[in-house]
């Protein structure tokens, strides 16, 4: 074989050299120190009060601070999953439905040309704004109170499944398609081998946007009165008790943003997981 | 099923029947979604609060139709100044940015993470930092339009392949007339499917914002408030306005795009 | 012709357009192949060859006329798996590798993988791809990923093999190659093998027969008996009758072009 080969071993996945991470990496310290220079020096320098932004040294020792039921990490961290298997449940629900629709949508030609503006609509409208109405009105009915924001998170998740899975199914070219006629394929197996595959990729696009929705989703849910776990409700909290506890409130959103971090971070190792045929990108 | 068949190319002249107008499928789904709503309303007769029928949402937005677009004004100026300050600033760090591939390379996986980041949930510190008024609210939408804008950008101004900078090269060009003529006009589309996603960002930034607290004669509180005293129909009806406001945003940015690139073959959507 | 036809065709138009406008590619059609020949297409772009193979394919379907392949219409001889068809372009499932690749038709016929496990390694070995069969394609170069299709063509070995335009993309050299590849699988396999070009030179040193096509209606303008001897190797392309041949089809294709410039 005298053709260039390239296979995966050899590639440098990233395009950056070690010298190169060696420096981004000083980069990342150097910034980081900065950061904390600036805010320990803007702090000093504007005399900004705490309850604006505390000292770093504060939101760490909000952290540890001891309550009856423990230390606040570990609070912390329980209404975190607890925000999570609200957020994971919708996620869930989202994307499975998200995921059939845009399969019957492929199908029916009729149908998607009656539905589709209206999901395509939903991504320039602000839809999250009916989440106080589904906590009311699931809290009448009795229902759990974590399915409230479940449903928020799985609204969430739904529209960008839909679009982003419809995109993929109808991504595969024309010379992809006769080559199954040529070979008499039945729907289903055109389906199955050409275009479900073909649209994870889109999926996993949607599943990343919608990992973080959720978390929010589930956050928003947890904003009206009457809730008494999760971290938006810490947050709630936390805002409350500022002048006392100024750490606090920066530590809550900290969680907040790491969950969000996680979540997303999860969707995008599982994509690298199963998304392997693609060119590594540079 | 037998075996199936991929499409054929059409085998001769065919006219676009009635049915088959872009129009007219979704207009028939409005319909009838929002028929067979009343008449299940009609029927089950759930709590107002739990369901309200279509007609009584718009019987309440009839009823208070300017105080509602007033109050979709407010929270729309909300999300226009957030939007101005946090895609403007977005542009111009951008500017900055993709001038140095280290400094890009650098900032750009912080900003991409910040996707990531729940920023909504961010707003009890801008109401620290603001106040509980209308500049909390704008705080938290430009920073939540601040990155995607800057990323978008950046990536667009980058975009210009090595030959056609090589071409401007060849004529002897300065860097500010590569700039202008060659990075801006390939940095437009990603710029405004960035600005096409904010308008959307900035509406929902601005309304989940004031559900942390303000003043009544906003979108979002009037809804929470309205939800929690079970005055469900009157929400349904902010929300109505709402999606008003949101989708007359998101065309002002399309008409501005066309009217900024009227080279570009824009995408029909389904 | 000792056997009938594998391949007949009669009279075959196609018209493709709406009411505003139509294109006549191909009008009056009419072309028999005989099992075993290696048969090219060639013409200027546009001249219908592509729409002719995707007719006998049943990838498309005539305005007048009948094709039969292999005695039968061409959906049942489609629906009993009688050619394998390969695209200008690979068209190689991105998600699979290469061998998973050229399984895809066992998968989609549902031949059992055991026994046909064999011949689908030979027929990869055959096209030079046996220390390639993990490799995506996105790791392989043109060449290569038309090789896998061409694999993927033989791997459940059907009668007749329908070649679009398959080295259309590569390069001089590759291209070259590549045709001397495909004169091995023919003499190994003695498959029939229906091939389109647009390359002259391409159509002399691979055919028993050209069949030369012209544009504007797509119609054929002649067809040219290739009576250099196989197997046929790099010194063919410098025989004084390969000359020839390639003026002869050049001359009949230039001859119907005066009166259309
Ligand atoms: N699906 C189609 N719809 C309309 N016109 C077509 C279609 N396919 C081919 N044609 C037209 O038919 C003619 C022959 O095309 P084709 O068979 O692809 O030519 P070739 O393969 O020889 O280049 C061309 O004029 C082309 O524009
Ligand atoms: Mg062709």
């Amino acid at each position: 074989m005298a053709e260039s080969v390239t296979s995966a071993g050899e590639l440098d996945t990233t395009g950056h050299s070690p010298r190169r991470w060696l420096w981004l990496l000083l980069g990342y310290l150097v910034a980081f120190g900065l950061i904390a220079v600036v805010w320990e020096g803007s702090k000093a320098l504007f005399a900004i009060p705490d309850y604006k932004l505390p000292h770093l040294a504060q939101i760490a020792e909000a952290f540890f601070r001891p309550t009856p039921k423990g230390p606040t990490w570990l609070i912390l961290i329980q209404d975190a999953l607890y925000t999570a298997f609200e957020a994971f449940v919708g996620f869930t629900i989202g994307s499975v439905s998200g995921f059939l629709i845009a399969a019957l949508f492929q199908r029916y030609v009729h149908v998607r040309r009656g539905f589709m503006p209206y999901v395509i609509a939903s991504q320039t409208v602000p839809i999250i704004a009916v989440a106080p109405m589904i906590v009311v009105g699931t809290g009448s009915l009795g229902a759990p109170p974590w399915l409230s924001k479940s449903i928020i998170a799985a609204y969430l998740t739904f529209f960008p499944v839909v679009i982003n899975v419809l995109r993929g199914l109808e991504s595969v070219d024309r010379d992809a398609l006769l080559l199954m006629r040529s070979y008499a394929a039945t729907d289903n197996q055109i389906f199955r081998l050409l275009r479900l595959p073909a649209s994870v990729p889109y999926l996993f696009t949607a599943l990343k946007i919608a990992a973080t929705a959720s978390i929010i989703g589930a956050i928003i849910g947890e904003l009206p009165v009457g809730s008494t776990r999760g971290i938006g409700v810490q947050i709630v909290v936390g805002s409350q008790y500022n002048t006392f506890n100024p750490g606090f409130l920066w530590a809550t959103i900290i969680v907040a943003a790491l969950l969000g971090m996680i979540a997303y971070g999860m969707v995008a190792l599982a994509e690298r997981r199963i998304v392997r045929w693609k060119r590594p990108e540079s | 099923m037998a075996a199936s068949d991929a499409p054929l190319p059409e085998n001769g002249p065919t006219r676009q029947a009635f049915w088959n107008r872009p129009w007219v499928a979704p207009l028939l789904v409005f319909v009838l979604v929002l028929a067979s709503w009343e008449l299940l309303v009609m029927i089950f007769q759930p709590p107002t609060f739990l369901l309200p029928s279509p007609s009584l949402i718009w019987q309440s937005l009839a009823g208070q139709f300017l105080a509602l677009m007033g109050y979709g004004f407010n929270t729309f100026m909300e999300a226009l100044g957030g939007f101005v300050i946090g895609c403007g600033l977005g542009l111009l760090t951008a500017m900055l940015v993709a001038r140095s591939k280290w400094l890009s390379d650098l900032l750009l996986p912080f900003a991409i993470a910040s996707n990531s980041v729940p920023i909504v949930a961010m707003a009890p510190i801008a109401i620290v930092w603001f106040g509980i008024g209308p500049w909390s609210k704008v705080a938290i939408v430009a920073v939540m339009c601040f990155f995607p804008t800057m990323v978008s950008t950046v990536r667009g101004l980058t975009s210009a392949s090595p030959d056609a900078i090589a071409l401007m090269n060849s004529y002897a060009a300065s860097n500010w007339q590569i700039f202008t003529k060659l990075r801006v006009p390939s940095a437009l589309p990603f710029v405004f499917n960035a600005l096409k996603i904010c308008t959307a960002v900035s509406m929902i930034g601005a309304i989940v914002a004031e559900f942390f607290g303000g003043a009544v004669n906003y979108l979002g509180i009037y809804i929470k408030t309205q939800a929690s005293i079970l005055k469900t129909p009157d929400a349904w009806a902010a929300i109505v306005v709402a999606c008003f406001y949101g989708l007359a945003f998101y065309f002002a940015i399309v008409l501005l795009e066309r009217w900024l690139m009227p080279w570009h073959r824009h995408r029909e959507q389904h | 012709m000792p056997t009938a036809p594998i391949i007949a065709i009669d009279k075959v138009s196609r018209i493709y357009g709406n009411a505003n406008a139509t294109t006549v590619a191909l009008k009056d059609v009419s072309l028999t192949i005989e099992k075993g020949e290696l048969i090219s297409l060639v013409g200027p772009s546009g001249c219908g060859k592509s729409t002719l193979l995707r007719l006998i394919a049943d990838l498309d379907t005539p305005s007048q006329g009948k094709i039969t392949v292999n005695g039968h219409a061409p959906e049942q001889a489609r629906k009993q798996r009688e050619y394998g068809f390969v695209f200008q372009a690979p068209t190689l499932y991105d998600w699979r590798t290469v061998e998973r690749n050229a399984r895809l038709p066992l998968e989609v016929m549902g031949r059992p993988a055991g026994e046909w496990q064999a011949r689908l390694d030979k027929m990869l070995a055959m096209v030079g791809l046996r220390d390639f069969h993990q490799h995506y394609p996105w790791q392989l170069s043109g060449g290569m990923q038309q090789r896998a299709s061409i694999a993927r063509a033989l791997s459940f070995d059907p009668a007749i093999l329908l070649m679009d335009e398959p080295f259309g993309a590569l390069d001089e050299f590759t291209r070259e190659r590549m045709n001397m590849e495909l004169l091995d699988i023919w003499e190994t396999t003695h498959k029939t093998i229906l091939f389109v070009t647009h390359s002259i030179a391409e159509a002399v040193f691979l055919s028993s027969r050209i069949v030369v096509m012209t544009p504007r209606p797509g119609r054929i303008a002649a067809t040219v008996n290739v009576d250099l001897p196989y197997p046929r190797n790099f010194d063919t392309r410098e025989d004084p009758r390969f000359f020839e041949l390639v003026t002869q089809v050049r001359e009949t294709l230039k001859e119907e072009f005066v009166g259309h410039v």
